[in-house]
């Protein structure tokens, strides 16, 4: 039952990735993006991440996808110039250079054990819990830099987003 | 229990077809959106791997990578507008400025 909900949610990131990347429409693309993180969402639960499969929904998916869409149509792009490029060695350039870096890491990617162990083992508690345990003692400069990091991305947000700079 | 080999293929598919977003689209917010996909597909990596090593570092990158891309995601949108007020225009290949 697992095993089937994860190549079910594999199945629809898949295809919902290469539509992102297909569709001409900028709006279609990131309602596709949206599924996408859905289907994460989903696989984050199975693999028992769920703290993470939450912030996925709340942070990516209702916030990062609602600025691209809010960005998207304050732009109001005419849907010509969106398509995929027209050049002629560029597109055939992009596919080869694409396959080989799937090619490339599919090599390695037949493990099944990682050697060695983590530093902090999950025990039993929630995984709300035990992740905070961990954030808020280990991880605290960490934690407080990107507090430092999120101001600096709404000052500097504001900043290019004035009429004169 | 989900072999760790499915999720990394996962991972790696996900991550090169954000890959050959970033190579043949020519809207720039598109390519942004597909930047997103590579770092949501390194997230699902790190995740299975945390599972599999049975370790919670997996799961801590994960939340730094998330507030990170947040934070890319707003000033990159900012560039864009900024981008879009000065030139009337989101195609990479009309912004050529300093192209020889």
């Amino acid at each position: 039952m697992e095993q089937l909900l994860f190549y079910l949610f594999a199945l629809g990131a898949v295809i919902s990735g290469v539509l992102v990347i297909l569709k001409k429409n900028p709006v279609i693309n990131a309602l596709f993006l949206i599924v996408v993180m859905l289907c994460l969402a989903g696989i984050y639960l199975l693999l028992g991440a769920q703290f993470m499969a939450a912030i996925q929904l709340i942070v990516y998916a209702g916030a990062i996808m609602v600025l691209f869409l809010f960005v998207i149509m304050l732009l109001n792009l005419d849907q010509e110039i969106s398509g995929i490029v027209k050049g002629g060695p560029q597109k055939l350039i992009g596919i080869i250079l694409a396959a080989l870096l799937l090619a490339i890491l599919l090599s390695v990617v037949g493990i099944n054990q990682l050697p060695g162990k983590g530093a902090h083992p999950i025990d039993e508690l929630a995984n709300t819990e035990s992740l905070a345990r961990v954030l808020f003692t280990h991880f605290l400069l960490p934690f407080e830099i990107t507090s430092v990091i999120l101001l600096i991305a709404i000052i500097g947000a504001i900043v290019l987003g004035k009429k004169k700079l | 229990m989900i072999p760790l080999s499915h999720t990394l293929i996962l991972g790696a598919v996900l991550f090169c077809i954000g890959v050959l977003g970033v190579f043949i689209r020519r809207n720039a917010i598109v390519i942004f959106m597909c930047i997103e996909l590579m770092l949501n597909a390194v997230n699902l990596t790190f995740i299975a791997i945390s599972r599999s090593l049975n370790s919670l570092d997996g799961q801590v990158i994960v939340f730094f990578v998330m507030t990170v891309a947040a934070a890319e995601a707003a000033i990159g949108l900012a560039i864009i507008l900024a981008l879009f007020r000065n030139r009337e225009t989101v195609n990479v290949d009309e912004v050529n400025l300093m192209r020889w």
